[in-house]
């Protein structure tokens, strides 16, 4: 049983990447969605545009899937033969995960809100979306960097 | 700030804002040689309905009912609008007085949008129910109703029941969680306050009436309107001058109407942040202030044309607008 446990750890930390970033992406694009109906209740036209600034937040999700891939396949699972992990070589990766986790969870929430406030502009001014749209892009520059982070440690630890 | 959601009503008060009328919009109107030519601008713009007489008395009263099932159908809780409605309930109040006291029926008198219609009112002044009145107007009503039976005078009761109105639009203000509710009904009154000494001034009215009219708020002094009433126009204005009211002395310089643009414009002054707000009830309430004076401003221009007035003297009371 104990020589699972290294597993475990690192299972966890896919599990916390994929969980929080995926929870911050949702909440993100459930904000947005929210702010881009109220627009789409009273002009339709502006569907293509309001649903582009909509889907910004989801990235976060993207990426902490993509760790979570990185992980299992780091460990063997993906490939059906399972790599022995120490609990030491757990815990690293578990602590190698959490930056995209954490960082997905706060960014996905806040760039949803600032996908809002641009869901306001394009309501008013919909040929500043170009501009409206980089206020919510600004936030993703955290989580591009927390996933940077989490690449390069995931990447460096021997298994 | 309330924990209420304001995303999806936020988003589509900003889309419904690019239909109000901005000052060029109102320009347009203005320039419209006609009534009719107006009449005909507004049904362009979309104002009325299609079944809506072409009048302009029709089409003002369908756009006000369309602006407040729009705000009834984006706010969660109208109760952070009832600031908006006590100047319609407490007139109801003073109608309803002024009916039940003088045995007289007159038509169209009661405002429909109002949490106690008329009829209500007329019932509860009638059998003097006045607990069935919200807390802020049983005293008015009951001090109201007593005046006016035994003096007869009207201007008192309506005295009584509009110091009352302040009174309360000042409590919702300082009771609301949102800064633009407390803003406003400071707004409100302090602008209220302004324009009884003024009229008091002009009409060379008593300390004491000044003192029973004015309601107390936290940007004017009444005690110092009132002494500054009481001496001339010039001080009313010197004291302005010290107060966040200063451009109100300038426009009463100008001239009467001038001041009462002044008026209406410091509110939409208070509201105009909200144009940048994007997660609370500001900007909802401030698009139902908008609207408001939207409809109020069509309402000039149209009477000013309906009137043969020059475009200047219109467009000199024509208010500022939200957008």
């Amino acid at each position: 049983m104990s020589e699972y446990i290294g597993i475990v750890y690192a299972l966890l930390g896919a599990a916390a990447a994929v969980f929080l970033a995926g929870a911050g992406s949702s909440m993100g694009v459930g904000i947005a969605g929210q702010a881009a109906a109220g627009v789409i209740s009273e002009d339709p036209s502006k569907f293509a545009k309001v649903l582009i600034l909509q889907l910004l937040p989801g990235t976060q999700g993207i990426y902490g899937l993509l760790v979570g891939f990185i992980v299992l396949s780091k460990i063997g699972l993906l490939g059906g033969s399972m790599a022995e992990v120490s609990v030491q070589t757990g815990l690293l990766i578990l602590a190698a995960c959490l930056p995209i986790g954490i960082v997905g969870l706060v960014s996905g929430k806040y760039q949803g809100k600032a996908a809002a406030g641009a869901i306001g502009v394009v309501a008013k001014k919909p040929e500043q979306f170009g501009k409206a749209m980089l206020f919510p892009a600004m936030v993703e520059t955290y989580a591009i960097l927390a996933l940077l982070i989490t690449i390069l440690v995931v990447s460096a630890i021997q298994v | 700030m309330s924990d209420i959601d304001f995303t999806y009503a936020v988003a589509r008060t900003r889309a419904l804002e690019v239909h109000l009328f901005s000052a060029s919009t109102i320009e347009q109107l203005l320039a419209c040689t006609t009534y009719e030519e107006c009449l005909d601008y507004l049904l362009e713009k979309g104002w009325g309905d299609d079944d809506t007489p072409r009048d302009a008395e029709s089409i003002l009263s369908r756009e006000r009912e369309k602006a407040w099932e729009t705000v009834r159908e984006l706010a969660p809780d109208m109760s952070m609008f009832d600031v908006l409605f006590y100047p319609n309930l407490f007139h109801n109040l003073k109608a309803a007085i002024k009916e039940v006291c003088t045995s007289e029926t007159n038509a169209h008198i009661f405002y429909e949008d109002s949490p106690i219609s008329g009829e209500q009112m007329m019932e509860i002044i009638r059998e003097k129910d006045f607990g069935r009145l919200p807390q802020s107007m049983v005293r008015a009503a009951q001090d109201a109703y007593d005046t006016l039976l035994h003096t007869r005078d009207g201007q008192l009761c309506d005295v009584i029941v509009d110091k009352a109105a302040l009174d309360a639009i000042y409590a919702a203000g300082k009771a609301a969680e949102d800064d633009i509710i407390r803003d406003y009904a400071e707004s409100v009154v302090a602008v209220a306050d302004i324009k009884i000494a003024v009229r008091a001034q002009k009409t060379a009215k008593t300390a004491e009436f000044m003192k029973r009219a004015m309601a107390d708020c936290s940007t004017i002094s009444v005690n110092d309107l009132i002494r500054a009433a009481g001496s001339s126009m010039e001080a009313i204005q010197e004291y302005l001058s010290g107060t966040v009211y200063a451009a109100g002395a300038k426009a009463l310089e100008e001239s009467t109407s001038a001041f009462e643009r002044w008026c209406d414009n410091r509110i939409i002054e208070t509201i105009k942040p909200q144009k940048y707000n994007s997660d609370s009830v500001g900007p909802i309430f401030a698009y139902a202030i908008a609207r408001e004076n939207e409809i109020k401003t069509v309402r000039i221009v149209l009477t000013g044309k309906q009137n043969d007035l020059p475009v200047d003297s219109i467009r000199e009371r024509v208010r500022e607008m939200y957008v």
